[in-house]
């Protein structure tokens, strides 16, 4: 059971609290101020031997204010007197520099949610903490050796790693929001690496592969053994991988690769890239830029979600967002300030860095499921190139232009028959996401930005 | 000159509020000791950071960010105990020690520790430190990009001109007896602009820095920095589509050193190769590379981005050779690799920040001059791509395999540079493209300073370097075929 309202919460209410009172009284007209704490535990072993325990906790507050229509940010982590003094004369001074922006502007009073209104999301594990360093090294090892066990092949490993972190977080403003709530997250990943066989007398290629898991829950929290197997499984389907010819060809993403592909999207709805002109969706809200089969929400009220939250960096009530509907974009994802450059309300989309900066973001921002399961998919592909896996930056936002180094298989007659790597796919963004012409049911939340597997007519793929 | 701000003063500093002297250290370091770790260090920062974003005509939002604490490492074996605070009293920072210290499960008084104040060297004292400057002469600089940058051609429509700024102030302090203390500047001025006309759309941007006070300005203005992003967005409006396939390449001087640090840098990180994870394992003393290349990591150029008087674990930075006429002379060491080699650290060991354990890391990677004159290499091509300017890049470790994305690249055809060509990546294999490394200008240049290196989630500063370089053949990620 989550405790919106517990003494960590209060602390750090009160201490938001005091800030923003301090910033009116030095003479901000606005006060934000966000206060954060966190402690985490990561382990990581290698070739069964422990290589990393790291423990600590952090706190550090965060303040935006304004005077007039002048906006400065400020952060700090030295929480002495005289740092928080510091911290809020450098802002008031940052102001003075700032010039007027006729769109800056806290959220109205309004439209601010109550604690009240605030649900329970279910987001923090009580039993997290108690888990040491002794249990979390026991997990990272089972995990590396339950891949060391499925084929002698795997000859080495970049590690067996546990993380478990705790945070709470607090947002008090001038405007009157207090709100405020408590988080957990665990994770396990195992990279083992595995060598081929020398070529005539050239030493073979080293393959490196991982698989990992993650839960707000550690009770539902994939076992380590399961993790550690799937790695060893996807590393040695990469063995003897090679380059394929240029051509034209389908491309199936699978939820690794499709979750890359959705977090471009999530930038070209971004408010913030839209009024800036640095969206290639720019002016295309009504219109199509999708295939029917792609419907886009952004969920932050989704019970236990990696992204979810029962308010946005302003202090608004979140909502749910549906962005594209059956490939019609239906709403920009917007925070006040964005809402205002483009004529329109926000969408509760506010997200607040940790060096005090809004802007808008997104929360669980899913591509929603379709009915065929992934091997169907798969089964009914005649042709095409299986991307695991993407490498590189090659993507001008501003023009949609896409081209990107790729692995993963070559698909003939709706099977995987060899793995390929050293190739780049490459379309217009725009086109990539209208060519979607199958979306599989396998969606898995282990990430804010979560798709299941889909396909993409054609792309040029560059190779020998 | 001195590097210090006038303004901002690490408390644990020598002459801060609580300076940390070797007294404390000793008795730190023999905390993190007490349960039987071989060797163990301190590392205290304090951070402060400015930014000032310039907008549609107007300063639209300016920050500062100041983080302070200390980390603290235990070693046992290859095991590493590693815990930070952010609270510099003595409960927290003695908590921080036996935290780190239950790594070793042994016990027993560690051998007594004595810590002694050492110098470093001066590679980046500033007159001014630009956070000691009045906020309004930043400001006047970023309106000058944007005046510029506007008057320039009427088809700019959008104008985004930024100045970052940092200081780093580190004390470490080692139970092998080094007690050191640097603070490090960093500025970054950088100006993007969108540029509209017949239905398209485009942006370009230039921008640069190091560990600079004011006086970058000097030899880099604002004016320049706005009319290079406008030229770019201009000629990048007629980009056509990239061609697919392989092609050979050639590569401008200076942030091609890029392509260097994602095809042979990474892989020369003494880590992966004591793990035998990297494609250069056990390769030292052989041929990885055409015999014209030089690769060297310099942390000891003045200024540069990439440049540190100490590193992350109190050792002295080098300039190292790991590539000398394309044969494999040594990895970039930090502490825990060069015990394993039986080598002495070359001053790589570097952290993001107090909550990081250090690992080996680049600085300022360069790759040497040929003897080619950079016409006659573009000369020598009938059919490829000339690149200019890039995104960043990525690298397998495992196997070598790595792209490079391009953001201004043009077409050369029968000697000549032609159309300019939309975003694209290269995609190769490290060792297969230095060996396919077959002309080098004698134009070296330095990037001027903007490349973040990303590795284990920590990110460092780092500087790049090349000159003129011809790759027989790359294949080239584009979308048109033939």
């Amino acid at each position: 059971m989550t405790k919106q309202s517990n003494e960590r919460v209060d602390a750090l209410l009160a201490l938001g609290e005091r800030i923003v009172e301090k910033a009116r009284k030095a003479g901000a007209d606005v006060a934000e101020c966000s206060v954060r704490q966190g402690d985490h535990l990561s382990v990581k072993v290698r070739m069964g031997q422990p290589e990393l325990v790291e423990e600590a906790g952090s706190k550090a507050v965060g303040l935006r204010v304004m005077v007039g229509q002048q906006v400065a940010v400020t952060y700090t982590s030295d929480l002495t007197v005289q740092g928080i003094q510091r911290f809020i004369e450098d802002a008031m001074e940052l102001a003075q520099l700032s010039q007027p922006d006729p769109f800056a502007g806290p959220p109205d009073a309004a439209l601010l949610s109550t604690r009240e209104q605030h649900a329970d999301l279910d987001l923090f594990d009580p039993e997290m903490s108690a888990l040491g360093a002794a249990e979390a090294l026991r997990r990272a090892k089972d995990g590396e050796a339950a891949a060391f066990a499925v084929d002698k092949r795997l000859t080495n490993s970049e590690g067996g790693s546990f993380t478990r972190a705790a945070g709470s977080s607090a947002l008090v403003t001038s405007g009157g929001f207090r709100g405020g709530g408590e988080g957990t997250y665990s994770s396990i990943v195992v990279s083992p690496v595995a060598e081929e066989d020398a070529v005539d007398g050239a030493p073979g290629k080293k393959r490196s592969g991982h698989h990992w898991a993650a839960h707000r829950k550690l009770r539902e929290l994939q076992d380590a053994g399961d993790v550690g197997r799937e790695a060893a499984r996807r590393t040695l389907a990469k063995l003897g991988a090679r380059k394929v010819d240029t051509q034209e060809v389908a491309v199936i993403f699978d939820q690794d690769a499709a979750r890359s592909m959705l977090g471009l999207m999530a930038g070209a709805v971004n408010g913030s890239s839209v009024w800036r002109k640095s969206s290639y969706l720019v002016d295309r809200e009504g219109t199509r830029v999708a295939s029917d089969l792609v419907t886009i929400v952004d969920d932050p009220q989704l019970v236990g979600g990696p992204g979810s939250r029962p308010f946005d960096g302003e202090g608004l009530l979140s909502r749910r967002n549906v962005v594209i509907e059956n490939g019609m974009l239906k709403s920009y994802l917007l925070d006040t300030y964005s809402a205002k450059k483009l004529g329109k309300q926000s969408t509760a989309s506010a997200s607040r860095g940790s060096s005090g900066g809004v802007g808008p973001g997104t929360t669980n921002f899913v591509l929603q499921p379709g009915t065929m399961t992934a091997e169907e998919l798969l089964r009914s592909t005649d042709r095409a190139l299986y991307v695991t896996d993407m490498m590189g930056f090659g993507f001008n936002a501003v023009t949609g232009d896409f081209s990107r180094g790729a692995s993963g298989f070559w698909v003939e007659k709706g099977e995987k028959v060899f793995p390929v790597s050293e190739v780049t796919i490459s379309l217009n963004v725009d086109q990539i996401f209208q060519r979607i012409d199958a979306v599989a049911s396998d969606l898995d939340m282990r990430t804010s930005i979560a798709s299941p597997t889909f396909r993409v007519s054609a792309m040029t793929l560059a190779g020998k | 000159m001195t590097t210090f701000s006038s303004r901002y003063k690490a408390p644990f500093a020598p002459g801060g509020q609580a300076p940390v002297d070797a007294e404390i250290a000793r008795r730190l370091l023999t905390l993190a000791l007490s349960r039987g770790g071989d060797y163990a260090d301190l590392f205290y920062e304090y951070g402060v950071s400015g930014s000032y974003s310039y907008d549609e005509g107007i300063l639209k939002a300016a920050g500062r960010a100041v983080t302070m604490g200390l980390g603290v490492r235990v070693m046992k074996g290859d095991a590493t105990g590693y815990a930070y605070v952010e609270e510099l009293t003595s409960e927290a920072m003695d908590h921080a020690a036996r935290t780190a210290a239950q790594i070793a499960e042994g016990g027993g008084a560690p051998a007594p520790i004595g810590v002694t104040s050492r110098s470093v060297a001066k590679r980046y004292e500033v007159p001014t430190l630009t956070l000691d400057v009045a906020g309004i002469e930043k400001r006047e600089l970023l309106a000058r990009a944007d005046r510029t940058a506007r008057a320039e051609d009427p088809r700019v429509v959008r104008v985004d001109a930024s100045f970052s700024e940092e200081i780093r102030e580190i004390l470490i302090a080692s139970s092998d007896g080094k007690l050191v203390h640097d603070v490090q500047p960093l500025m970054r001025f950088g100006v993007r602009v969108i540029v509209e006309h017949g239905g398209k759309r485009q942006s370009g941007s230039s921008g640069g820095g190091g560990r600079f006070g004011m006086e970058y300005f000097e030899g880099h203005t604002p004016e320049w920095h706005a009319k290079e992003a406008v030229r770019q967005a201009i000629a990048m409006l007629d980009a056509r589509e990239a061609p697919a396939g392989e092609l050979p390449i050639v590569l401008a001087p200076g942030d091609s050193g890029i392509l260097l640090h994602e095809a042979v840098g990474h892989g020369l990180e003494a880590d992966f190769n004591r793990k035998k994870t990297s494609n250069y394992t056990d390769a030292v003393g052989t041929k990885v590379a055409s015999e014209l290349c030089t690769v060297v990591d310099d942390a000891t150029l003045a200024f540069s981005r990439g440049t540190i008087n100490v590193d992350d674990e109190g050792n002295e930075p080098t300039k190292s050779t790991l590539i000398e006429d394309g044969i494999l002379r040594g990895y970039m060491q930090d502490r825990h690799s060069a015990g394993f080699f039986h080598t002495t650290p070359t001053g790589n060991g570097r952290r993001e920040s107090f909550r990081s354990h250090p690992l080996p890391r680049m600085t300022n990677t360069l790759l040497l001059a040929g003897k080619d004159d950079p016409e006659d290499i573009i000369r020598s091509v009938e059919r490829g791509i000339y690149a200019k300017k890039f995104g960043g890049g990525q690298v397998e470790i495992s196997n070598g395999d790595f792209v490079f994305s391009l953001t201004e690249s043009y077409l050369i055809e029968n000697g000549k540079i032609t159309a300019p060509l939309k975003d694209v990546n290269l995609i190769g294999n490290g060792p297969d493209v230095m060996r396919k490394v077959v002309m080098l200008g004698h134009d070296v240049e330095v990037s001027d300073g903007i490349w973040t290196c990303g590795k284990d989630g920590q990110s460092v500063p780092v500087g790049v370097g090349c000159p003129t370089i011809k790759i027989s053949a790359v294949t080239v990620g584009g979308s048109q075929i033939g």
